[in-house]
C-alpha cells in the first residue's frame, strides 16, 4: 500500500500547503463541484488547513439533492400505480418528496426494490414478465452510460414492461448558471474527475474561455484536493484561465469515446429543472423518442403534481454556494440524517450530512479535526 | 426471491455501500470476460466482493486489468495502484454513509 500512502501522506499534504501558503497574495472563492470531493474536504477538514483567504463552498454535484421535486413526487405517484415494481438506487429511498419518501410507500404496500445497476432493473423486467418495472434514472454524466446500457438491452430485448423515468443532469451547464448568476462569488472551479472519465474535458474548456475562469479537473484523495486547489490558486495568481487536469491517472481529454456514444445514441440535451437552483437550459438529458416504449414519463399519466417544498430548508442556497449548512437554523435541529427537512441533509454526498457527519455544527463549536491522517481514523 | 441487492463490505474494518447514485466510481479487478447476447460482461471483485460488470465501454480489457465501475458499468481502465488508493478511500467514504445504510440495510428483496 505504499502509493496508497503517497496520497494520504502529512508530509507530502504539509508540503502542498506550504506551496499554497507561499503563493497566495489575494482571497480566492473556489468550488468543488462533486459531492465526493465535499465529504472528503469536509472529513479531512482540508478547508480548515487552507490559508484563511482561501474558501472552498460546496458545489450542486450531488445527483440526489438536485433531482427536482416534481420529479420525486411522480416517481412516488408511479411506485404507488398497481403492478409497478419501482426500482431505485438506494440513497434516493429516504429523500423527501413533497408528502412522503419511497421508504414510506414500500412500508405502505408499494413495490419498492433498491439495485445497485439498472442493468439489475431490465434483469427483474425479464424474470417477472407480469409487473411494470420501472428504475429511477437520475445521476450526472457518469451514470448516463449505465442508464444508456440498460435502455438499449431493454429495447434490444423487447421488454416492453421495462420503463425508465430518467431524470439526468450535467455538470458544464450548471456551472455556467453558478458564474452566470447575480452575486456569484466562486473564481474557480474543482472539476468532477469521475464524470470527465466519461465526457473528457473538453467541454470545460469552452467554459473557461467565455467565463475566464479557472477548472482544474481534480481527484478525491486529501492530496488530490489539495494538489487541485494549489493549481487552482496558482492560476487565479497569475490572472490565468485553463483548464488543467489533476486527476491525470483517471481522466483522459476525450473521456471514454465508447460510453459517450452509447448516451448519445438512447438520450438528448433538455432543459432540466434543478432542485433548489432552478430551471437551467439544455442541462439535462432526456430518453430520446427512439426508445418512447421504455419512457416512464410518456407512459405513466400520473396528471400533476403539486408540489411543496419546506420552506425553513435552505439547500438551495447551499447547492449554489451561497450559504453554509452551520448557517442554517434548522441545521442538527429540526433538520438531521434521520429527520432531514431538504436532500441535502438525506443524501451521503450531500454538504450538510457531510457536516453533520464530521461534527461541523452551529458557531464553530466542533473540536478541530485532526491533518490528514496516513492510516483511516 | 432473496436477491442481494445492498451490496456492502468490510475491508479494513469498514463497510462500503456500492448502490449509490454518487458521482463516485469503485476501482476493481477483472477476474474474468464473458459475452451474453452480444454484449461483454465480466466477473469483477472490489475488494473483499465480486459482481458482474458490465464491460460494454471498455472492449479490450482482460482478466488482471483494473477498471472503474459505477453502478454496474465500467467507465475506464486504471492501474492498480489507483485500485487499492481508492478502495481504501471508499472504505472511509463508507462511513460517512452509515446513518443511511442502517435504514438500507433490510432493503433486500
Amino acid at each position: 500500500m505504499k502509493y496508497v500512502d503517497e496520497y494520504r501522506d502529512p508530509e507530502v499534504a504539509r508540503c502542498i500547503l506550504d506551496r499554497i501558503r507561499a503563493v497566495t497574495t489575494r482571497p480566492a472563492v473556489i468550488m468543488e463541484v462533486c459531492g465526493g470531493q465535499t465529504h472528503s474536504i469536509v472529513r479531512h477538514g482540508l478547508d480548515r488547513l487552507l490559508p484563511e483567504s482561501i474558501e472552498l463552498v460546496h458545489g450542486p454535484g450531488c445527483p440526489v439533492c438536485v433531482t427536482a421535486l416534481e420529479t420525486i413526487d411522480r416517481a412516488h405517484a408511479i411506485a404507488q400505480t398497481p403492478d409497478v415494481v419501482f426500482t431505485s438506487f438506494g440513497d434516493m429511498l429516504r429523500v423527501p418528496g413533497s408528502r412522503d419518501d419511497l421508504l414510506g410507500l414500500k412500508a405502505r404496500g408499494a413495490d419498492v426494490r433498491v439495485v445497485y445497476s439498472p442493468l439489475d432493473a431490465v434483469r427483474i423486467a425479464e424474470r417477472e414478465p407480469k409487473k411494470r418495472v420501472v428504475f429511477f434514472g437520475i445521476g450526472f454524466e457518469t451514470t448516463a452510460p449505465a442508464n444508456a446500457m440498460a435502455l438499449r438491452e431493454a429495447k434490444r430485448k423487447k421488454l416492453t414492461n421495462f420503463s425508465m423515468l430518467a431524470s439526468h443532469v450535467l455538470v458544464p451547464p450548471v456551472i455556467a448558471s453558478i458564474l452566470q448568476a447575480e452575486g456569484n462569488r466562486v473564481m474557480a472551479f474543482l472539476g468532477p474527475g469521475h464524470v470527465c472519465a466519461v465526457t473528457g474535458y473538453r467541454a470545460y474548456e469552452s467554459l473557461v474561455r467565455r467565463y475566464k475562469t479557472p477548472i482544474v479537473i481534480t481527484g478525491f484523495e486529501p492530496v488530490d484536493i489539495l494538489e487541485g486547489v494549489l493549481m487552482t490558486v496558482l492560476q487565479l495568481e497569475r490572472g490565468r484561465a485553463v483548464v488543467e487536469n489533476q486527476y491525470v491517472r483517471g481522466v483522459q481529454p476525450e473521456g471514454n469515446p465508447i460510453a459517450r456514444e452509447l448516451v448519445e445514441e438512447t438520450f438528448e440535451v433538455t432543459d432540466r429543472n434543478w432542485r433548489g437552483i432552478g430551471a437551467i437550459p439544455k442541462s439535462g438529458l432526456r430518453i430520446r423518442w427512439e426508445y418512447r416504449e421504455h419512457d416512464a414519463e410518456r407512459i405513466f399519466d400520473v396528471g400533476d403534481v403539486v408540489t411543496q417544498e419546506r420552506p425553513e430548508c435552505i439547500s438551495g442556497q447551499i447547492l449554489r454556494g451561497r450559504k453554509k449548512p452551520c448557517d442554517c437554523p434548522a441545521f442538527g435541529k429540526e433538520c438531521t440524517p434521520r429527520t432531514p427537512l431538504g436532500a441535502t441533509m438525506v443524501s451521503a454526498e450531500g454538504a450538510c450530512a457531510a457536516y453533520y457527519a464530521h461534527g461541523r455544527r452551529r458557531g464553530g463549536d466542533a473540536a478541530a479535526p485532526p491533518p490528514p491522517s496516513r492510516r483511516p481514523s | 426471491m432473496a436477491q442481494r441487492n445492498v451490496v456492502t463490505a468490510r475491508r479494513h474494518g469498514r463497510r462500503f455501500v456500492t448502490e449509490r447514485a454518487m458521482c463516485l466510481a469503485v476501482p476493481g479487478e477483472v477476474l474474468s470476460t464473458s459475452e451474453k447476447d452480444g454484449v461483454s460482461y465480466g466477473e469483477v471483485r472490489f475488494g473483499g466482493i465480486t459482481r458482474e460488470v458490465c464491460l460494454h465501454a471498455l472492449p479490450d480489457v482482460k482478466p488482471g486489468d483494473f477498471v472503474l465501475v459505477h453502478v454496474g458499468f465500467a467507465i475506464a481502465r486504471i492501474d492498480r495502484e489507483e485500485a487499492e488508493r481508492a478502495w481504501e478511500l471508499l472504505g472511509r467514504l463508507g462511513e460517512l454513509g452509515e446513518e443511511a445504510e442502517i435504514a438500507l440495510g433490510e432493503e433486500e428483496t
